[in-house]
């Protein structure tokens, strides 16, 4: 028989250490639904989402009970939006309260989709679906958008680093009265992946088939847990503990895929191995930071010991599953994670230092608000600055930033649920308006040309 | 197809008793059993074949976690493969 030991560690992982699967993501191509007409399409991308994912919900919950791990959410990824909407420019608007219906009558938490791959070039339909954005953002509840603006292969398209500040800002103040909640569903990536299950940033790439579940497997708590019986022992042993830790988190997760994929009559895409921090205790990617020796997440030494939880990961994850995809790594939102709001409040975090971490862990700077009346270009100027890191480092990174409005440093923000709180974070006082209106394409990094 | 049942709860007479009868009644065969006292409360854990039951998975369950309520126990039912998966390479 399995060992007692085991057996009691895995039920504790879930009972005390907030063990769970985070999602379960169903991508869906929607190619197939262009049609000219912008009702039309939406009609069928609504036909089309909904008998696809019309058992995800009872799926995800079956599988939850019969192997005794929850699982949190259960989401659905399509073909970047910007696409569908092509023939009928302009319109966009239509499609988005067809998706959002969509993912209501399936009774997903969330659909990702809502996005426009323009890290080379912007046509004029891209250009007007990005434009879209806020009102799609503010209009809907259960829908989230991403763009990507630069790649590791392509550089960095600095015309829509600029567009996409503004449509930050405008995406804010389309939600003022629930203190700009549209850009929390708003992700700008450089380097998006193509079957990221999480959110806001998930879609469904082109590469991929006709319907696929990804998963996402979470546990800082399981983590965090592991390291406490580690004091003092040497940095080795506790990567080796978090890749053992990865591993099992994983194996659960890919378990869980597999059989979702089985019952949902879908391909098996990936497994995620995300340490994605929710804002209740026991569930901070902070406090594992913390556990290896740290007074407050964002002191010196922050960086080193995030760039070795992030690779611990990474490796226990690959033994785990041949199958690993999407960012899988450590996720550091600050609204999202009880440690980082508390070194976010008492200052031992700030946007530098954030930027920072980002250069060695899978995401980017995620759930920080700023004040409202921060500059559209100050906000360009963050984007650019993460895609450079993603760029010339071959990584994902990303920027989900709420400028709150009329809020301003010193106040705080609460968003509620898994989006949790946070307190307004100080941008720099001086400019860069005249290199984000300069515009153009920065070229890729001489590594880039490997052919 | 084989389910873990754990068993954890305030030690007291019969709760071999209830969970086994429960588990006899809806045809569920037990292949393997083991139960320690730790810090005072018991832990019991059972291999259970379910597959001359007429319950699914899902029912026994509910089932099962009916009979934790009235004895005031916890009782976690799950598919074996979850372990498999996870602590087996």
């Amino acid at each position: 028989m399995i060992n007692f030991q085991d057996i009691i560690e895995t039920i504790d992982m879930v009972e005390k250490e907030h063990f769970d699967v985070r999602t379960i993501t169903m991508g869906i191509s929607l190619l197939s639904c262009i049609r000219e007409d912008a009702q039309k399409t939406a009609d069928i991308c609504y036909d089309r989402i909904c008998s696809k994912a019309e058992k995800i919900v009872k799926v995800a919950e079956d599988l939850g009970t019969e192997y005794g791990i929850p699982i949190i959410n259960k989401r659905v990824s399509i073909t970047p939006a910007s696409l569908l909407t092509a023939p009928f420019s302009g319109k966009e608007i239509v499609l988005a309260k067809a998706l959002d219906k969509a993912a209501l009558t399936c009774g997903v938490d969330f659909l990702g989709g809502y996005s426009a791959l323009v890290n080379k070039g912007m046509t004029s339909y891209e250009k007007s679906f990005i434009n879209s954005i806020p009102e799609a953002l503010s209009i809907t509840q259960r829908m989230c958008s991403s763009v990507n603006v630069g790649s590791s292969k392509t550089g960095i398209n600095m015309d829509a680093v600029r567009l996409m500040g503004e449509v930050i800002k405008e995406s804010a103040a389309k939600t003022a009265e629930s203190d700009g909640i549209g850009s929390a569903k708003l992700v700008v990536f450089c380097n998006a992946v193509e079957d990221n299950p999480f959110m806001a940033g998930a879609f469904h790439g082109v590469g991929e088939g006709e319907t696929v579940i990804n998963v996402g497997v979470s546990g800082p708590g399981v983590v965090h847990h592991a390291l406490q019986s580690l004091k003092g022992a040497s940095i080795d042993e506790v990567a080796e503990t978090i890749k053992k830790t990865a591993f099992k988190i994983t194996r659960a997760g890919q378990l869980i895929a597999n059989e979702a994929a089985k019952r949902l009559n879908a391909e098996f895409g990936i497994v995620d191995l995300s340490l994605a921090p929710t804002p209740v205790m026991g569930d901070s990617v902070a406090h594992i930071l913390e556990e290896m020796g740290l007074e407050s997440v964002g002191c010196h030494g922050t960086t080193a010991c995030l760039a070795m939880l992030n690779d611990a990961v990474k490796k226990g994850g690959v033994m785990a599953s041949s199958r690993v995809g999407g960012l899988s790594g450590a996720f550091i939102p600050v609204s999202e994670d009880i440690g980082m709001i508390k070194a976010a409040r008492n200052g031992a975090i700030d946007l530098n230092k954030l930027e920072a971490m980002t250069s060695v862990c899978s995401v980017g700077i995620d759930m920080v608000a700023i004040p409202g009346d921060t500059p559209a270009t100050t906000i360009s100027g963050i984007i650019a600055d993460e895609c450079a890191i993603g760029m010339i480092n071959n990584k994902t990174t990303a920027v989900r930033i709420i400028p709150v409005p009329g809020k301003t440093v010193g106040e705080e923000v609460e968003f509620g649920g898994l989006l949790g709180s946070a307190p307004i974070m100080k941008v720099s006082p001086y400019g860069c308006a005249d290199f984000i209106n300069r515009g153009g394409r920065m070229p890729a990094p001489i590594h880039s040309n490997k052919n | 197809m084989k389910a873990i049942v754990t068993v954890i709860g305030k030690d007291k007479s019969g709760i071999i008793a209830k969970v086994s009868t429960a588990l006899a009644e809806n045809m569920v065969n037990i292949e393997d059993i083991s139960q320690s006292i730790v810090q005072d409360y018991f832990t019991m854990i059972m291999l259970c074949n379910i597959k001359d039951s007429k319950l699914s998975l899902k029912e026994l369950i509910s089932v099962l976690n009916k009979v934790g309520e009235e004895i005031g126990v916890s009782i976690h039912v799950q598919h074996e493969d979850i372990f498999n998966a996870m602590h087996k390479i």
